[in-house]
């Protein structure tokens, strides 16, 4: 027997089409992982970087940010910039040893609960092969070690 | 850290939450461990939103003295209404509440009831934590704008006119076609009592046509919508119809008169022909033509003018030109029908390559009266009957390759088309080929126990293909239709004159456009989404716009007319009302905060973000704002702040969901790989 790890995702969900995706979801009794958890934000455009690097922060090990399809907005084109931002902190975030699996921007419109709940599905399966998030102790500008905010689970995993 | 007082009230939905979601151990939970965020009090119910449910909401604000609120149970999007209302029935400013989804988030897609309680917890934690952050707010009062536009002028955007209309209001009628009547101007009759479909419709186009408060715009197309519930700015092009609608009697002369014969797909379904100035039928409303200006001689080659020429009122203009009207209205009803599934996709049913298989559209022109054979049913050649029929149900439909859904209408409509060929050629055989009769709603059945006596003949199987490639003797020269009699278990193979090909419905070419032009949504079929598929059919997720007949999926005439009147009473009860009470979600620049950097200025697609040059800053007009939030990311200062959804709140939430841990609590036992 060996414990396989559960990674804990946060999805940031647009309230028109992916939060409706998610009940959709639900309504036809569409099963998928439990290690996601929602916050409805009214656009996919909404979603700011702090939201993203505070989940980390705290203990995350994915991000999701699901928004309508391009050309769907319910605020005509809110979601590109959603995209545009998603796609800028995702470099940003590999810089910082944060693996590009671990956010992801998911398009699912109000009809699509299956695709939405088979993308959650998906995610947490690469999360759970990345394993836990640890982000890596980096050589500080004068050659001292800095360890960079670590989620508090790994802790001692880092000191030690 | 708080001095909120929290109520927590998690559901059980009889057992659809309580069965999966330990609902008395995360009532437990909520009241030990919360309570360093606030919680005073935790308790379940049946049922949340029964009256008992709401009472117990009420009572406890009163009596125990709540300041928030947390309600743990179906999705906000159907009940966050509901427990608003008890709240300020309770004098508790409704927004102080927050509702969090753990049935259709959680215990309906988990299974793992270790886990779902687990999440339960999280969520409601979020739930928690965020609402220590809600602000008292009060809904947006804004007025509605008594007119309605209604898109499309079918019968069920007909009915929806009337209804309006005839209640005292203003409408503008937009139809793309040169006419209004839709769909069920092409029909014959239609089923089950077998009524002449002109004969009940014209009443109610002519109707249309006079009245004093529709403001009929056909030949027209909406091409820009701004604003919002109670405030809609439409652009609508009247496309040029080359007369003066003035001076036009709707004589038809200049129809007569010109030479030039172009085939009538729209109207005829291919089966006609028009002439290039037409009025798409006899009893069109309004009853004037269109110069059609591909086909016409003159714009080609700038010689004819026939129409000019022979026209008793001088009422030609070739020059005339797209005229574009603003129109302020309130609400708008989309009503914008179907299109029929195009048959050419199922090669192997032979449409388009053999002679004689036609669609039910084109069967149906052939049909009517007034069609081009006069309503006799003929084969291509326009002058033999047919001594045999077949009618192919569910092209299109419930089929894996083209369209999931059922049509709705086929077997109707083919059992109708059965009834019309043995009523106008009585010696011929009759040939029903269909995967399931449908035959649901009133006095339908009974429709096709009187067909099943007119000695039709009902094969059950799916038509594997229709071939002229004769092998059997009597098969020479005729149509053969190859299917599995499932019935009996073999393959049939039934020589005919005729095929018909009962093709489904499907959504217009352009919904997606449409939807988005509108602010809507289109499901994976592009049929607009209504609000609630039982419970709200008619209105949609925007505010001020409401759907009716076939664009919101395949119905029958009086599916269609019954949404077109229920949408007209939805918009008729917001006239009543005056105005509507928005939701508060909207952002807003604080000042002392605000650079002036303008980088917001630029993300806003409502232009209710201005720069106010003297002061320097940036000011947020709160009635064109809609609340997305995108501004309120992109502020590099954090100058801007959205209401229901500002930072701390989603912050506050994050936290709140972080707070129970995801991996000791859910990791689980897996067997050891099998060694190698």
């Amino acid at each position: 027997m060996s414990e396989q790890f559960e990674p804990l995702i946060i999805g940031y969900t647009c309230n028109w089409c992916s939060y409706r995706a998610a009940d959709l979801a639900g309504t036809s009794r569409q099963k998928y992982a439990p290690n996601i958890r929602l916050i409805r934000l009214m656009c996919s455009g909404r979603f700011s970087p702090e939201f993203v690097l505070k989940a980390f922060a705290g203990g995350a090990d994915g991000v999701m940010i699901t928004g309508c399809h391009p050309g769907e907005c319910h605020y005509i084109e809110q979601n590109l910039k959603a995209m545009r931002r998603f796609t800028l902190l995702r470099s940003t975030l590999k810089q910082m040893g944060i693996e590009p699996e671990r956010f992801k921007l998911v398009w699912a419109s109000a009809a699509e609960g299956i695709h939405l709940a088979q993308e959650i599905d998906k995610m947490v399966e690469q999360v759970r092969a990345l394993g836990p998030l640890k982000l890596p102790v980096l050589a500080g500008v004068n050659g001292d070690t800095a360890a960079v905010p670590i989620h508090p689970a790994h802790v001692e995993e880092v000191e030690a | 850290m708080t001095d909120e007082r929290i109520g927590v009230y998690v559901c059980r939905c009889g057992t659809n939450i309580a069965g999966v979601v330990d609902v008395d151990e995360v009532v437990r939970w909520a009241g030990e461990s919360l309570a360093e965020r606030g919680v005073v009090h935790a308790a379940a119910s049946n049922f949340m939103c029964s009256t008992v449910g709401q009472e117990t909401i009420e009572n406890d604000i009163k009596e125990k003295g709540l300041t928030r609120l947390v309600v743990a149970a179906c999705s906000p999007h159907l009940h966050e209404k509901t427990f608003r209302t008890a709240c300020e029935r309770a004098g508790l400013n409704p927004y102080l509440m927050d509702m969090v989804s753990i049935r259709e988030h959680v215990s309906w897609v988990h299974v793992d009831k270790e886990a779902a309680t687990h999440k339960a917890k999280a969520v409601i934690a979020g739930g928690v934590s965020r609402v220590a952050w809600h602000e008292e707010l009060e809904p947006l009062e804004v007025p509605i704008h008594a007119s309605t536009l209604i898109v499309g002028g079918g019968i069920a955007g007909i009915q929806a006119a009337l209804e309006i209309a005839d209640s005292g209001q203003q409408v503008y009628l937009v139809e793309r076609e040169p006419s209004v009547g839709g769909h069920m101007a092409q029909f014959d009759k239609t089923f089950p009592t077998l009524d002449c479909s002109a004969c009940i419709l014209t009443p109610k186009m002519a109707d249309i046509g006079v009245h004093p408060n529709v403001d009929l715009l056909t030949w027209s197309e909406v091409e820009d919508v701004d604003g919002y519930v109670g405030n809609f700015t439409v652009m609508v092009r009247k496309k040029a119809r080359g007369i003066d609608e003035s001076l036009c009697t709707g004589c038809g002369i200049c129809e007569e008169k010109c030479p030039k014969k172009v085939v009538d797909e729209v109207f005829e379904a291919g089966l006609g022909y028009r002439k290039a100035i037409y009025t798409p039928f006899p009893q069109a409303v309004p009853n004037l033509p269109v110069i059609d200006k591909e086909n016409c001689t003159y714009y080609d080659t700038g010689k004819c003018k026939a129409c000019e020429k022979f026209c008793p009122t001088e009422a030609i203009r070739f020059e005339q030109e797209d005229e574009m009207l603003e129109i302020e209205v309130g609400n708008i009803i989309l009503a914008t029908g179907y299109d029929l599934f195009d048959a050419r996709r199922i090669p192997q049913y032979g449409y388009g390559r053999l002679a004689n298989v036609f669609t039910s559209l084109e069967f149906e022109r052939m049909c009517n009266a007034a069609g081009p054979t006069n309503g006799s049913i003929v084969l291509r050649d326009g002058a033999t009957a047919p001594q045999s029929v077949a009618i192919i149900h569910c092209v299109g439909s419930r089929d894996r390759n083209h369209n999931n859904y059922c049509s709705a209408i086929c077997c109707m409509a083919s059992l109708k088309f059965a009834h019309l060929v043995k009523e106008r050629v009585p010696e011929a055989d009759v040939f029903e080929f269909y995967i399931d009769m449908r035959t649901a709603f009133k006095d339908y059945d009974e429709f096709y126990q009187r067909v099943l006596e007119e000695d039709v003949h009902f094969i059950r199987g799916r038509v594997a293909e229709v071939t002229d490639a004769a092998r059997l003797e009597g098969e020479e020269g005729k149509l053969i239709v190859q299917a599995e009699d499932t019935l009996i278990g073999k393959q049939r193979r039934i020589p005919v004159d005729m095929v018909v090909l009962s093709s489904g419905l499907q959504a217009r070419h352009d919904a997606k456009e449409v939807a988005k032009l509108f602010g809507i949504s289109c499901s994976a079929d592009e049929w607009f989404i209504e609000k609630h598929p039982k419970l709200d059919p008619v209105a949609t997720m925007t505010e001020g716009i409401f759907i009716a007949g076939c664009a919101q999926g395949p119905k029958d005439i009086p599916a269609s007319v019954s949404q077109g009147a229920a949408a007209a009473a939805r918009v008729l009860g917001r006239i009543q009302q005056g105005e509507i009470a928005l939701e508060p979600v909207r952002a807003s620049v604080i000042e002392e905060k605000c650079s002036g950097c303008r980088i917001c200025n630029l993300l806003c697609p409502f232009s209710a973000i201005t720069f106010d040059d003297v002061e320097m800053i940036t000011e947020i007009n709160a009635a064109l704002c809609q609340g997305c939030g995108t501004c309120v990311a992109g502020c590099p200062s954090g100058a801007i702040t959205g209401t229901q959804f500002s930072d701390q709140q989603v912050m506050a939430q994050l936290e709140g969901l972080l707070s129970l841990n995801g991996h000791e609590r859910i990791a689980v036992q897996t067997s050891e790989p099998a060694a190698v």
